[in-house]
């Protein structure tokens, strides 16, 4: 008992030093911008920077795009495969791990030959075309942990006998989907698109072999020709992932019990 | 028998509502899922189909196996290959070290914040990944980090003379654990959850030792789980390229920045060639999937 | 000529403020079944883990045979054990799940399979040895739980509610089963349940238990027949509860809605006055004169339902309903709800209750 302890603690104690180490070294490194003194100066260059704010106010105005159209995409079809597809299940759970199984940089070269300028489709002919390419790509991306999200949602709380109680009281289609069942799995869904944001955020192969002005190939670009400013960033994107992280954690707690519960 | 048929396919006939008996809105219900067929078709099988489709066919679109056949030249087979060995040196250390702080965190006798904050940060750490991870372990291990220069001021020990480089396979390795561990540790955990309390103490009653019980009973329990998990880790490695890039730009000769490099300017000097590059990741992380799909099953009929 | 195998002396278990298991003595004879029988929460899943070696008793001593095992690990304890879970190893098949114990022990190749076959045997499962438990019913996952445990030879069989989890028919038919393994094997067995109709139907002996302690130790037709406290009477069967009060502590007469009984026996510690419980099983009551049933009270029928074979009649007395059940015959008419009726029943079988 006593040993075993012991090796617990050596062994997390091992882990805790592989991850806080390269998170307080970056930390470290990046307030050393002023010669002798720790500084602030690295943060209040990059946030300074209008090419940062421009390439992050693009990467989250994209991110929040994805999650419109990744909620639009699977909430229906997650609640109808529920309510009367459940045959067609294990296919759209396949779709749905297929981006786990499909490299993202394949994904954007299948994109930039099929949707290239002067193919039938040409996504890519256009600045907007591109910026609605790359949503749909992230939406893409996104995919399997938005539907896994929204399906577990669904599982515990009873689509059918909620569709059938609000149709005897003579729901239509849309108040069903708008009023019950969204409400409903409202906590899945938004912990899907914090989930969705942390990827979407400082994505770089995507965003950077579409030419788009993402945050991703800022950083990198910035990565490439600056010291302490990448530093300052990879402190902020760590944020911002523990940010997203944290929010689904809160969520979780106000998450609906099953309804189906032994007890 | 026939009474009970009978009924069956009475309830059956009255569990449907009539307008499903005619079958007249059988179409409707095929709407309810046609974006989501529809946007997986053009955007997802299509794309991919495209590219493999083009990887066997040649500039006049004749069928062929000459693209894959090439894919064996020296300078694409050494990318396949260190690939694969970054891929599996980070899957299966990442596995071991996952799998090691998971069992201690579950079952060590920690206390128990430590566990739900090791599965909080392990979500985390899992999504960062990319550019800002290489800035990191730049900031850390890199000619300037912090962790090399205290190590040359305190202990006198100067590890790039040693023959660390972190744009190697070792640097790009240990960059990758940093996303893999609590990939596992995310992953395999609720594996261990599974173990029944039960069956350490059926096999205590039996006679058998602490170390009795892992080797026979819950090691060989968690395997298919800890194998399945690897193979997810290396696809996730395998595919990878933004922290590659980030942290060696082209330094690194691996397939995902040779495709990256190939899309952007054709360096092969042949599109096909390149379909074949994408063919060919896609059929290594695809078979990780599959056997990774079926060590999961196995799994799940167990821990039932 | 009984020989005590296990015995527990002063055991006490305490977890934190919370005291789940006190001042329990018990002594187990080679061979004997005995049964800890509860309510959820009573202390007997602790007591029998305590036996194992899994809790550490906060005071007291285990014995078994004849040896202070207080100390000893699980493992070093030479018992057997079957879950309610059946907690079979999933990646082992049924034969290797059997000779577990036997290859940790170190036990030949040869007389292992031999002995695993024996088991299977017993068990009625021989052709069962290669599959795997998810492919076995609960009642075939029991029965190699208790081969499993049995396998070793052990000298204790400890049994946790073996049978809760499985159905209603499987758990008759495998509750025999047990008692006839047990006995053929002579090995003694302590098994816990809540279900008093398991323990009535299998025990040597059972101990009721309630809030940690052990209320009664009995053979099943003491425990059922001469229940010891009021907690005893109502957990073990069904009961009808006649309050009244005591008109003679010295010729034990008790005065029940108006009704004197005479119980022919001192009520010692009663005075004239007082209050009093008594008790009596459904199956001592009958309405309207029966041999050998002395004593009579009035009362009111207030509910009849037809069970098929039998009829439960519901009767008031006074503030008292008891119920009874009597046989269907289909010449005699059911008794009707209103109708005032005579219960009788033999003032022996009343049980004053503590």
């Amino acid at each position: 008992m006593r040993a075993s302890r012991i090796w617990a603690w050596v062994t997390f104690g091992l882990g805790a030093t592989f991850f806080f180490l390269p998170l307080i070294a970056t930390f470290e490194f990046s307030l050393r911008m002023k010669r002798g003194v720790y500084s602030f100066e690295a943060y209040r260059s990059v946030i300074g920077d209008t090419r940062f704010q421009e390439t992050f106010a693009y990467s989250v105005t994209v991110a929040v795009m994805t999650i419109l159209l990744g909620v639009l995409l699977v909430v229906p079809t997650a609640y109808w495969i529920r309510l009367r597809m459940p045959h067609l299940r294990p296919v759209v759970e396949f779709v749905t791990l297929l981006p786990l199984i499909i490299p993202a940089i394949v994904i954007v070269f299948g994109y930039i030959r099929m949707y290239g300028s002067s193919s039938p489709l040409p996504f890519l002919a256009t600045r907007r075309g591109t910026d609605v390419l790359l949503v749909i790509g992230y939406a893409t991306l996104a995919l399997p942990y938005m539907y896994r999200a929204v399906d577990t949602g669904l599982r515990t709380i009873d689509v059918r006998t909620l569709t059938e109680a609000a149709q005897i009281l003579g729901a239509g289609w849309a108040t069903i989907i708008g009023r019950i069942i969204l409400p409903n799995v409202l906590i899945a869904v938004l912990s899907g698109a914090f989930l969705t944001f942390a990827i979407v955020i400082g994505e770089f192969t995507m965003a950077s072999l579409l030419n788009a002005p993402a945050f991703g190939p800022y950083m990198q670009n910035i990565g490439a020709n600056r010291a302490y400013e990448p530093a300052a960033l990879a402190i902020i994107a760590f944020v911002i992932t523990w940010a997203c992280m944290g929010g689904i954690q809160i969520l979780a707690r106000f998450a609906p019990r099953s309804a189906n519960r032994p007890n | 028998m026939t009474q009970t048929s009978i009924t069956a396919a009475l309830e059956a006939a009255q569990e449907a509502p009539p307008a499903e008996r005619r079958g007249v809105r059988l179409p409707l219900h095929w709407l309810g899922v046609a974006p989501f067929f529809i946007f997986a078709l053009m955007f997802l099988i299509l794309p991919t189909l495209y590219l493999i489709v083009g990887a066997f066919q040649n500039n006049e679109g004749e069928f062929t196996f000459a693209n894959i056949a090439e894919l064996m030249q020296p300078s694409i087979r050494s990318a396949y290959w260190i690939s694969i060995r970054i891929s599996l040196a980070s899957a299966l250390l990442g596995g071991l070290a996952g799998l090691a702080i998971a069992v201690a965190i579950v079952r060590g006798g920690l206390p128990e914040w430590i566990r739900a904050a090791t599965l909080t940060f392990s979500g985390v750490a899992s999504n960062f990944a990319g550019v800002p991870l290489a800035f990191a372990f730049i900031a850390t291990l890199g000619r300037l980090g912090l962790v090399t220069v205290l190590l040359n001021t305190w202990f006198g020990i100067n590890i790039y003379a040693l023959g660390f480089n972190l744009l190697s396979f070792w640097g790009l390795t240990l960059t990758y654990l940093f996303f893999q561990i609590p990939l596992m540790v995310l992953i395999i955990v609720p594996a261990i959850d599974g173990l029944k309390k039960e069956w350490a103490e059926a096999a205590a009653t039996l006679g058998a030792t602490q170390a009795q019980y892992w080797r026979m009973v819950a090691l060989p329990v968690l395997w298919p789980s800890f194998l399945g998990t690897v193979l997810l880790l290396f696809a996730n490695a395998f595919g990878a390229i933004a922290t590659a890039y980030a942290l060696t730009g082209s330094q690194l000769n691996i397939v995902p920045i040779l495709l990256y490099a190939q899309i952007r300017g054709d360096v092969l000097h042949n599109p096909h060639l390149g379909y074949a590059l994408a063919f060919g990741m896609i059929f290594i992380t695809g078979v990780a999937n599959i056997f990774y799909i079926w060590f999961r099953t196995r799994s799940e009929r167990w821990l039932k | 000529m009984a020989e005590t195998f296990l015995s527990i002396q002063n055991v006490r278990k305490a977890f934190g403020a919370t005291t789940v298991v006190q001042d329990f003595d018990l002594d187990v004879e080679r061979g004997e079944f005995v049964s800890f029988l509860g309510p959820s929460g009573c202390g007997k899943t602790t007591m029998l883990r305590i036996v194992a070696g899994f809790e550490e008793p906060s005071a007291g001593m285990v014995m078994i045979g004849g040896k202070d095992v207080t100390n000893l690990k699980p493992n070093q304890r030479d018992i057997g054990m079957v879950f309610q879970a059946y907690a079979l190893f999933p990646n082992l098949t049924v034969a290797q799940n059997i000779g577990f114990g036997l290859k940790v022990a170190g036990v030949p190749r040869a007389e292992s399979d031999a002995r695993v076959a024996e088991m299977l045997s017993i068990i009625k499962l021989p052709e069962f040895g290669d599959r795997y438990p998810y492919q076995l019913s609960g009642g075939q996952q029991q029965r190699v739980a208790l081969a499993r445990a049995l396998a070793p030879k052990p000298k204790l069989l400890l049994l946790d509610e073996p049978l809760s989890a499985l159905d209603a028919k499987v758990r008759v038919s495998l509750r025999e089963e047990i008692r006839l393994i047990q006995k053929k094997l002579g090995i003694t067995t302590i098994f816990v349940t809540h279900d008093q109709e398991e323990a009535l139907s299998m025990s040597d002996r059972i101990v009721v238990m309630y809030g940690g302690k052990a209320e009664q130790v009995g053979t099943p037709f003491e425990i059922y027949n001469k229940p010891a406290t009021r907690f005893v009477a109502s957990f073990v069967g069904t009961l009808n509860i006649l309050e009244g009060t005591v008109s003679d502590p010295a010729s034990g007469t008790v005065s029940i809605n108006g009704s004197e009984i005479a119980l022919k026996r001192a009520l010692d510690g009663k005075a004239a006055g007082d209050e009093i419980s008594l008790a009596l099983r459904p199956e001592a009551i009958s309405v309207g004169n029966h041999p050998g049933r002395d004593s009579s009270i009035a009362g009111e029928i207030s509910d009849v339902s037809f069970l098929g074979s039998v009829i439960r009649v519901r009767v008031g007395v006074g503030k008292n309903a008891v119920s009874l059940d009597t046989f269907n015959s289909p010449s005699t008419p059911p008794p009707v709800v209103g109708e005032t009726a005579n219960i009788t029943f033999a003032a022996s079988d009343l049980l004053v209750l503590q």
